[in-house]
């Protein structure tokens, strides 16, 4: 009665294919970086020649002597090459021709050359996005630091006053732009299916499309520098746009791209919350980072096209001649202002909701006490998302719109005061009577908290439309988008950064470091940017180069400290690059005894992320609820089945009690 | 990556880093114009104050560049007598300053005929071809190709247009039909850096004539340095 | 704004005895700061408080920012007494690894600070309605349609041109004289008719509290009336090309007497430029030059004229 227990065929290693083992190809084969910048260049060249071939005719640019469409043909077909350089289409092309897609990365693709390849892995896209936001962080703050000395004095100038706009515009566009992902990127990407138990994302080449659109908008928006820059800093207004040399089309192409990278990723994440959680992942089990993320990626879908819409327009203004803002020809000058700011508006909070999910993920874990108010964090991410397209024409309010609409704009963006406080009352709640351990992050989410509230209050001044009258356009304004933006968000990112690192690489970063680099980050940024809200009402314009002589104590002071505040973000960069390169010492797998179930898997997570799709068992911020479950049960066998969760839970209960933080067997 | 080699590779990126973050300061920010210098040639006047003569130009078109289009000034150069393409001017304060402009370019409106008065010279006046002028109307017989003014100073000058055909295709212009302008107005006593700016929308091909050379430093935008 | 928790505190496991001095004291703690700075605020800093006092827009909004000023700093204080108590009273010691107490939430303490700031909003939305109306805008350019103007009289008419890289004033009632400078009667509402002749501007008078954008083609009318007599800074608020930051300048309020001298004798010394300006207007369209037909025919415009679609163009849209 034997079965023949022996394979028809000989096996061979390999497979019995009459190939045999098929060759990896030699990594200068294979599609990555390098074939990137080709691809980058030729697309380049390609476009620049259709350019110049559709358009070199035409009476504006004999008379003008520059010729915009060969520029933005250029950078166009350049982003396909890279694009195709890089592999994207390959998959969609080999299935066109009825081929099998490649499929996702092999484990054999170890080491440092996947991270500089078109990887379908979510973690390995989420470490790039880490690297690229922070270079581009960097990037704009050098930038910043030449605003900063030119401020220097009234009267003495270092720039020209155009190299100065151009610094302005840079510095302002990459910050607004590059770092609209500076969240949801590095650690939306990487942690999110981690957090609802998924083995990857929903759509992950959609994912590392989003990822490689960043480094040649990158890159397009710093060749503006070649041009002499654009001259109307990152809000792009027509008429100026329009009339501008060819910096301009740098800017609008660029931020076109981002705004197509931030769609795609914004797609990705809310298909991925929706339809990858696992088994007991309820919407109220969700951590408050995963509800940010959700809500941020909804911000993102619906504004960012708006966007793009409006940055194409400014293209065919100066390229293909259309009207669409300019007065004298039937269009307006107030449509690119609407397009743009109710982009813009969103766009803010896609800044700051990330930065809302992080430090609410951090601090119960530092109080060791359940997050107060759940419901509440997650009606501030909602309400926040819904009102914050209706309050865009705040930016508008001197601007000539029709006057009735304005107290209403002046009642909505005080409404979302509403939402936005939430955060505080859930911070106020986990405090109460908690266990707070002053670590790292917990130090950087402290200081998200008080420097959000600064600038918060002083956005109440900004909405209140009389003492708008004075604030608009002053530097009162800069203040407070710095306070919320880098002292809410990018201390946020940092804390994210100095939480989440041991768990992305394994390798712990330096304690000591961690707390210089926030206590000097904390003192200078805010020497630096609070006298700015004096120096707004004592009457001093944004983007200007020369100021009253009187105010050029305040502008030192607020130099020297600005130079500080690069010193405190250098150690950060001497932190980073010296324990992820130089030390390396390795980390613990849960160093911040913290539930989320990000934590439950090693450091760094395996390929797969979890080796079977976990049972959720508990929300993760059950710290001190006696007799808690364990916030997942990551072995969930044959037994878990379809059973309804309580009677799992007498099983699991019985069998993995215990503190959360017990290595599992 | 062993360690020297990690340690070796973070040594040449960030030397490579810094290298590029030098370039791109040197060579983009902090590249400028040439500035004329007059204080050096300044002579004493009557009653013991400073003077200076500048001679400037104003082209049709500059084919020394690579936009040969576009409208441009030329100063001539105190030291050299050559004509350099540059707006960038140093002179001394408190000084009386003595401008002839060599004007080559045909006419263009002025948007805002307010700047066809002459302001802030002495006398309120302008020489051209040695008659004195205090208003030019370009609106009723196109008489202006560009203007020379100084906002801050409340100095504004608008420049005789050519009224031939064939104006000089080259530059700098030696040769072709031009106005001669002549005007001085007098330097403030405290040190300061000056704007000073074309007030036709001259640049062809943009949007309602600005941008371009309009919107460039050593086209038809400068900067009058007043040192003491 | 109440502290969350009041003296009965979040539900606890653990007695609610001591639970209540936590509350009370960061209460009374909160009280006290409150009491003290804002007095501070508005008796000492008020009177100090931009943009000044000099005409009737820039003194509500001078009352305008310190009223918010009173009211915001009891809500910043309340949060960082009560992150600095949380800071120092429930820091984990030593070697204690064991977890706060378990509390989700208190549906009471929520429901206070939804209740409480929604109050505190609307009473914002309140006041700055009233502060927005009550003084004509408020110094804010209301569009071509103003809604909210001043009573008493018609006012005195300053069409403000911005154009790269400076102001020019126009003053219809005085024979549409043009000039760069801006010298305002005292006590006499001013309407402002803000336009600009080539990208957006803005027109920001400081201390007269009035700010308003400048776009082609469209008339921002905004509305102030200057108290005080002296100098006041004038800038451009918007982003407007390479020499934006050059764009500034001085106004003067003088008196009823001296404006009228000013304006005869700077009518008297235009009028050979004023007869060259196109009809005063709401706005101006700068590719529209009336006479330029005559010029081109009899010259030709052989400069190099600017604009897209100039005249010499056959084909436009």
């Amino acid at each position: 009665m034997a079965i023949g227990t022996e394979p028809a065929t000989a096996q061979r290693p390999g497979g019995n294919e009459p190939a045999g083992l098929r060759r990896a190809r030699p990594w200068w084969m294979r599609p990555a970086v390098h074939t990137a910048l080709i691809g980058a260049v030729a697309g380049y060249l390609f476009g620049h020649w259709l350019g110049n071939f559709l358009a070199s005719g035409y009476q504006q640019v004999k008379h003008a002597d520059i010729n915009d469409t060969p520029i933005v043909l250029g950078y166009v077909f350049g982003t396909v090459g890279w694009l195709a350089g890089l592999g994207v289409f390959n998959d969609l092309l080999r299935q066109m021709a009825g081929r099998p897609a490649a499929g996702r990365d092999r484990a054999a693709d170890g080491g440092l050359a996947r991270y500089f390849r078109y990887s379908l892995d979510h973690k390995v896209v989420g470490i790039q996005y880490l690297i690229g936001m922070i270079v581009y962080f960097l990037t704009g703050g050098l930038f910043a630091l030449a605003i900063r000395v030119e401020l220097l004095s009234p009267a003495y100038h270092v720039l020209s006053p155009s190299a100065y706009l151009m610094v302005v515009g840079e510095h302002g566009t990459m910050m607004m732009m590059m770092m609209s992902s500076v969240i949801v990127g590095p650690f939306g990407n990487y942690f999110v299916p981690l957090m609802i138990g998924a083995k990857r994302v929903a759509f992950p080449r959609v994912e590392a499309l989003s990822f490689w659109l960043t480094p040649a908008a990158f890159i397009i928006l710093l060749s503006g520098v070649l041009f002499g820059g654009f001259p109307t800093g990152w809000t792009g207004y027509a008429t100026l746009s329009v009339q501008a040399g060819l910096g301009m089309d740098s800017y609008a192409v660029a931020f076109g791209l981002m705004g197509l990278s931030i769609i795609l990723a914004g797609c990705n994440i809310i298909v991925t919350v929706i339809s990858y959680r696992a088994p007991g992942m309820r919407w109220s089990r969700l951590p408050v980072f995963v509800w940010s993320m959700v809500a941020t990626s909804f911000l993102m879908v619906v504004a960012a096209p708006v966007l793009v819409g409006g940055m194409y327009m400014i293209l065919t203004d100066r390229t293909a001649q259309t009207a669409f803002f300019t007065g004298t020809l039937g269009g307006s000058s107030y449509l690119y202002e609407n397009l743009f700011w109710f982009f813009g508006h969103p766009d803010v909070y896609i800044l700051a909701l990330p930065g809302f999910g992080i430090v609410a993920e951090i601090i119960p874990v530092f109080c060791r006490k359940p997050l107060f108010g759940y419901r509440v964090a997650a009606a501030c991410m909602i309400g926040v998302t819904l009102l914050s397209f209706l309050v865009w024409q705040h930016h508008l309010f001197d601007s000539g719109i029709n006057p009735d609409m304005r107290p209403l704009f002046m009642l909505t963006t005080e409404l979302i005061s509403i939402p936005t406080g939430f955060i505080y009352l859930v911070a106020m709640g986990t405090f109460w009577q908690a266990k707070i351990r002053l670590t790292v992050p917990m130090l950087f989410a402290l200081g998200m908290y008080i420097n959000f509230l600064i600038g918060g209050i002083s956005g109440i001044f900004l909405s209140d439309i009389p003492a708008d009258t004075t604030e608009h356009g002053s530097f009162f304004v800069m203040a407070h988008f710095h306070y919320t933006i880098m002292g809410g968000l990018i201390f946020a990112f940092m804390g994210g950064i100095y939480y989440w690192l041991p768990k992305m690489t394994g390798i712990k970063l330096n304690e000591t470091l961690g707390k210089i680099h926030f206590y000097t980050m904390f003192v200078f940024f805010n020497s630096t940017f609070l006298p700015l809200f004096a120096i707004g009402l004592m009457g001093q314009p944004r983007r200007v180069f020369e100021y009253q002589r009187q105010l050029q104590t305040l502008n030192d002071w607020v130099s020297v400290s600005a130079f500080l505040l690069a010193g405190s973000i250098l150690i950060f960069v001497i932190n980073f690059v010296w324990s992820t390169v130089i030390a390396r010492h390795p980390e613990a797998r849960d160093p911040w005894r913290s539930r989320g179930l990000e934590w439950q898997v090693p450091s760094p997570p395996p390929a797969e992320n979890f080796a079977r799709i976990p049972q959720v068992l508990s929300a993760p911020y059950e710290y001190g609820v006696p007799g808690a479950p364990p916030v997942a049960d990551l072995d969930p066998g044959c037994r878990a089945g379809r059973a309804a969760p309580g009677r799992l839970m007498r099983q699991g209960h019985k069998r993995f009690l215990g503190a959360p933080d017990e290595e599992r067997r | 990556m062993s360690l020297p080699a990690r340690v070796a590779t973070l040594l040449v990126a960030f030397a490579a880093v810094t290298a590029g973050i030098v370039f791109v300061v040197i060579h983009y920010l902090l590249a400028g114009l040439p500035v004329e210098d007059f204080t050096s040639v300044a002579s004493a006047g009557p009653g013991g104050v400073r003077q200076v003569s500048v001679t400037m130009q104003t082209d049709a078109q500059t084919t020394v560049t690579n936009t040969p289009d576009w409208v441009s000034y030329f100063v001539k150069n105190p030291q050299t007598g050559t004509w350099d393409h540059t707006t960038l001017l140093k002179v001394p304060a408190a000084a009386l300053v003595k401008v002839t402009i060599l004007g080559y370019d045909g006419c263009t409106p002025l948007r805002n005929q307010v700047w066809g008065r002459v302001t802030g010279t002495v006398g309120n006046v302008e020489y051209v071809n040695g008659k004195p002028v205090s208003v030019l109307n370009s609106w009723q017989e196109c008489s202006v190709q560009h203007t020379f003014a100084i906002p801050a100073l409340g100095l504004n000058v608008p420049i005789a247009a050519v009224k031939s055909p064939n104006l000089c295709s080259t530059s700098p212009c030696t040769s072709g039909p031009h106005t001669v302008v002549t005007f001085s107005f007098r330097t403030p006593a405290t040190p300061g850096v000056f704007v000073w700016q074309c007030r036709i929308p001259c640049a062809g091909g943009f949007l309602d004539g600005n941008g371009g050379p309009m919107s460039t430093l050593g086209y038809m935008a400068g900067e009058l340095q007043v040192a003491s | 704004m109440a502290a969350p928790s009041g003296a009965s505190g979040p539900a606890a496991a653990t007695p609610g005895q001591p639970q209540a001095r936590h509350g009370v004291r960061i209460f009374l703690i909160w009280l006290v700061a409150s009491a003290i700075c804002d007095p501070l605020i508005w008796f000492v800093a008020g009177p100090h408080m931009p943009p000044g006092a000099m005409s009737s827009s820039a003194v509500s909004q001078r009352f305008d920012i310190t009223v918010l000023a009173v009211m915001s700093a009891p809500v910043v204080l309340g949060v960082f007494i009560y992150f600095g108590y949380a800071l120092v009273v429930w820091r984990q010691r030593d070697g204690d690894q064991e977890d706060g107490p378990p509390i989700h939430g208190n549906a009471r303490v929520c429901a206070t600070w939804v209740a409480v700031s929604f109050a505190l909003v609307l009473g914002v939305f309140a006041f700055g309605m009233v502060q927005l109306v009550v003084p004509a805008g408020a110094g804010a350019g209301e569009g071509p349609a103003p809604i909210w103007k001043p009573g008493g009289g018609a006012p005195l008419q300053v069409q403000v041109i911005a154009q790269q890289w400076i102001f020019t004033y126009r003053y219809p009632q005085y024979g549409g004289m043009e000039t760069p400078q801006l010298v305002l009667p005292q006590g006499q509402n001013v309407q402002f008719n803000v336009t600009s002749l080539d990208v957006v501007h803005s027109f920001w008078a400081y201390q007269l509290g009035v700010k308003s954008d400048a776009n082609p083609g469209v008339n921002n009318i905004a509305y102030t009336r200057p108290e005080r007599l002296g100098r006041f800074h004038v800038e451009c608020a918007e982003l407007c090309g390479m020499l934006h930051g050059a764009m500034t300048g001085n106004g003067y309020v003088v008196t009823a007497a001296r404006f009228q001298s000013w304006a005869a004798s700077s009518q008297a010394r235009l009028a050979p430029v004023t007869k060259t300006l196109p009809p005063y207007a709401a706005t101006y369209d700068p590719t529209v030059i009336p006479q330029l037909g005559k010029a081109l025919t009899s010259l030709g415009i052989n400069g190099a004229g600017g604009g897209f679609y100039g005249p010499q163009v056959p084909a436009q849209p």
